[in-house]
């Protein structure tokens, strides 16, 4: 198989950058998105020039450190993928692919196809825990979770925090990112004490990061790997009302 | 083999209490000094790593006051490859009244690794196990419940009890997550330093004592050195030694090798643990392997046809001509078989010329008889996930068609050797998880690897690592810029080399070597072959390596070429281990050591040793200092599953 790649190259954060041209021959359809830039960079490599630059590591869809736009779409075509698990026999053999890295503010770009998503541990550092020190935890067994709860907990749970929600949002918008992490809390007993000051300092920190407000588009649920639901944010909503009402 | 290796003084004391063996850890927690609470505060740690172990430790040892540092070379500690773990992990809380103890937990360990781990560790581990999960639950971790609210459980390869907790397919995320965000909070207070896309290059030792790390920023490319009153090392495996692993792309041993040639030992490098249920390689692009859990073996059955050479698809291949043969072997634990039994089995029959799928190399794993007697919803319920990830990647859907599996590199159960305090030769210098080689022997059963590391990150580094502390603080350092100017000096060296291949191209040929002759199994041939192969590449490597870019910028390049050259030199020890050890354990099988029936033969009178090795200088005969290991409590024999 051959693709012809128009890849975002940028040298750094100051940089301009702009789209270049490659063409890959000799791919196979059983190949990941990341291996074909793996290709490209060891051809690359071999002529003297530098590689491209991106984001990856477990290569099994769950570190959450890949992520590029493929053709105006964050993790490309298929749904419910991330770029390590796309593979190449969703592509036509000679397709032309643009890859850009993800675009919003609170991103800056590091590097060609890296952002810096250090404000997504930023959101989770202002309130995205409960507070259990080690050593005074109870039995666990003390502790029964309703099952229907722990299911929407461990839905929410699953974020694998790629930012391709972000990277999607017209506003570029972090709420699905926050609503996960604040419902995946908020509906267990254990997380409970700190629901409402949990959804106002996460909610607080992502204004502060620059990230967009949300307008309810869903754009950020349709591109999610993990198909997290749009329904997580009208959860942190009404946790952050919630909250004003109590201290109102 | 008087020449590749010098015998050195054996190891005398572990630091564990001579007591009896369920007061061990008890006594060691009296005894180890405490540092009171104001004191704590002008105490620093660094922690490198952020998975369950370095998360964990990082966060309790904050928790108590400490001031703790933290790096990790991914651009979130949330990313470390814990994540990537999927079954579940181990706990002898006996929910389920099916016999389950701390001591048939120990029991389970100490045989399951093949009689090669110590029985003092494990059994801490066994008993710290319960209070993991009391600790998970606290933080959220979302663990599957059954109907009534209470904690599910399931059953593990190698295990006749149901003891493993899990969170659907996704444990080592939730678990991780669970750490990383008392991390966050700790970040948040100001008690820990956290240092993202931050690579530790080699270690600071004062006056015998280990101070510090000399660290790349790799955004930057700014390297600098960072010194505290101690260091604790819970940098992962080294299995991406062998290219090809479950591990993630980064995953790296360039921090316990810059240690082991600052002076720590380097213990029982040969176990590598080969996981039996991995998705088959598809071609030469192959970048890694991933893993399918161990779980499915619960409920999938193994087989492949009858005769060689049948390349009918499985659909046609009438029940007469399938040999389930893991059952059929080990009638007792049948699919269950553990890690290293199954593997071998598999590579048996591939070998024999009855794998399936392109190349022969690999063999059903098939659901039918589940789907049948569970239901899709009941299948999907339980493997949901790890069934639409297959799908994924093969393009076949396992609901229709078996899957394909075929064993892959998982995990190492050496690494860097460790008192029972987990201290190494190295004052001031720890060691947690999978960094260090402590707790699984020969052979890591399943779901224990994400309970040691969280039984040492949240319970047993900040005992002993308090007793170490509580001499802190210590002087001042003086002048550190000779390890730094050393690190400068090898990226100048690794950048200027100017030839013509690149780091992944080594790598690609290093991890042939070592799959090939250190891998599944070895024999001495293979292995001193092996060992002439590793020292030319590794001089070719600092002939022909190219390295494009600089060394002032992100350069994946650079990082790579890093790994790699210190992957050369572990590569190295990891045959020379397995060339001396001359006998079949655990992961480990020696072809001149096996039974009548083809199963592996252990040589307790030879070998009942930990080997840890002193570092002489790249190429020197290493030293070997043995560890004579005793069992008390757990009487060896024939590891027997059938």
């Amino acid at each position: 198989m051959k693709l012809v790649l128009k890849i975002w190259r940028q040298k750094d954060a100051a940089d301009r950058g702009g789209l270049v041209r490659y063409e890959v021959d000799g791919l196979s359809p059983d190949m990941s998105f990341l291996e074909v830039l793996d290709v490209l960079n060891e051809r690359l490599t071999a002529a003297g020039d530098e590689p491209v630059a991106f984001d990856h590591d477990c290569r099994e869809g769950i570190c959450g450190a890949c992520g590029v736009v493929i053709d105006g779409t964050a993790h490309g075509p298929q749904a419910a993928t991330t770029t390590c698990q796309l593979h190449l026999r969703h592509f036509a053999d000679g397709q032309t692919v643009t890859v850009e890295p993800w675009r919003a503010r609170a991103f800056p770009v590091v590097k060609d196809l890296v952002v810096d998503r250090g404000a997504l541990d930023r959101i989770i550092e202002a309130g995205g825990y409960i507070t259990a020190p080690t050593g005074s935890a109870p039995d666990a067994h003390a502790t029964p979770v309703p099952k229907p709860a722990a299911d929407v907990a461990f839905e929410a749970a699953a974020c694998i925090g790629c930012g391709a929600c972000v990277a999607a949002c017209p506003n570029g918008s972090a709420m699905l990112f926050t609503a996960a992490k604040a419902t995946h809390l908020g509906v267990l007993p254990q997380g409970e004490p700190e629901r409402p000051a949990r959804a106002v300092s996460m909610v607080a920190a992502q204004d502060a990061e620059g990230f967009g407000g949300c307008t309810n588009s869903g754009e950020c649920t349709a591109v999610c790997p993990k198909g997290i639901p749009l329904d997580t944010i009208g959860r942190l909503n009404r946790d952050v009302l919630g909250a004003a009402l109590r201290s109102g | 083999m008087s020449t590749v290796f010098v015998e050195g003084t054996p190891i005398s004391d572990t630091r564990a209490p001579d007591v009896p063996l369920e007061q061990r850890w008890e006594r060691r927690r009296f005894t180890a000094r405490l540092v009171n609470p104001a004191n704590r505060r002008r105490l620093s740690v660094i922690v490198v790593g952020t998975g369950l172990a370095g998360a964990s430790a990082a966060a309790t040892l904050a928790e108590l006051g400490y001031q703790v540092r933290s790096f990790c070379y991914q651009d979130s500690p949330r990313r470390a490859h814990s994540i990537a773990a999927q079954g579940g992990i181990n706990a002898a809380k006996n929910y389920r009244g099916d016999g389950d103890s701390v001591h048939r937990l120990f029991y389970d360990t100490v045989k399951g690794g093949d009689f090669r781990a110590r029985e003092s560790n494990v059994h801490r581990l066994a008993e710290l196990s319960v209070r993991i999960i009391d600790q998970a639950v606290a933080q959220g971790v979302p663990f599957a419940r059954e109907y009534g609210g209470l904690l599910d459980t399931r059953s593990f390869g190698g295990a006749q009890v149901s003891r493993t907790f899990y969170a659907r397919g996704q444990t080592g995320q939730q678990l991780l997550l669970g750490a990383y965000q008392a991390m966050a909070r700790q970040i948040h207070l100001g008690r820990i330093a956290m240092h993202p896309r931050t690579e530790m290059l080699d270690l600071v030792v004062v006056d015998g004592r280990a101070r510090g790390v000399v660290v790349r920023n790799l955004v930057t490319g700014e390297v600098s050195t960072h010194v505290a009153d101690a260091v604790v090392l819970a940098t992962g495996g080294y299995g991406n030694a062998f290219h090809l692993s479950t591990n993630a792309k980064g995953c790296n041993a360039t921090a316990i090798w810059r240690a082991h040639r600052r002076g720590a030992l380097f213990a029982n490098p040969c176990f590598t643990q080969i996981h039996p249920t991995c998705i088959p390689v598809s071609g030469g692009h192959q970048s890694k392997l991933t893993l399918m859990s161990e779980s499915l073996r619960n409920d999938g059955r193994v087989w492949v046809p009858v005769a060689a050479g049948d390349t009918r698809p499985p659909s046609q291949i009438p029940e007469a001509e399938r040999d389930y043969f893991l059952e059929r072997r080990y009638p007792a634990f049948g699919n269950l078989v553990p890690r290293d039994i199954a593997s071998r089995a598999v590579k048996s029959v591939c070998d024999a010329g009855r794998g399936v799928g392109p190349g022969g190399l690999g063999v059903y794993l098939d659901f039918a008889d589940a789907l049948e007697r569970l239901g899709r919803d009941g299948v999907e319920s339980r493997y949901g996930n790890l069934f639409a990830m297959y799908e994924r990647i093969t393009g076949d859907d396992p609901y229709r068609v078996p899957m394909r599996i075929y064993p892959a590199v998982h995990y190492t159960m050496g690494g860097l050797w460790v008192d029972y305090d987990l201290h190494s030769t190295i004052p001031g210098l720890f060691v947690i998880g999978e960094a260090n080689f402590s707790d699984h022997g020969a052979n890591r059963l399943g779901a224990s690897a994400l309970m040691q590391g969280l039984a040492d990150g949240y319970f047993v580094l900040p005992t002993t690592i308090g007793d170490y502390l509580a001499d802190g603080p210590f002087p001042a350092v003086g002048d550190v810029s000779g390890a730094q100017a050393e690190v400068e000096d090898r990226i100048a060296r690794l950048l200027s080399v100017d030839g013509d291949r690149s780091a992944e191209d080594f790598h690609r040929e290093l991890g042939a070597v070592l799959w090939e002759h250190c891998g599944m199994s070895r024999n001495e041939t293979g292995l001193r072959k092996a060992l002439e192969l590793i020292p030319a590449l590794r001089e070719e490597f600092w002939s022909r390596l190219r390295v494009p870019g600089s060394g002032a910028a992100l350069n994946q390049s650079l990082e790579k070429a890093g790994r790699v050259a210190d992957f050369l030199e572990l590569a190295e020890l990891m045959c020379l281990d397995a060339l001396h050890r001359t006998e079949s354990c655990g992961g480990h099988f020696r072809e001149e050591s096996q039974t009548a029936d083809g199963e592996a033969r252990r040589d307790d009178a030879a070998f009942s040793y930990v080997a840890a090795w002193e570092f002489t200088g790249v190429g020197q005969p290493p030293v070997l200092h043995r560890e004579a290991l005793s069992f008390d409590h757990v009487t060896p024999s024939q590891r027997s599953y059938s």
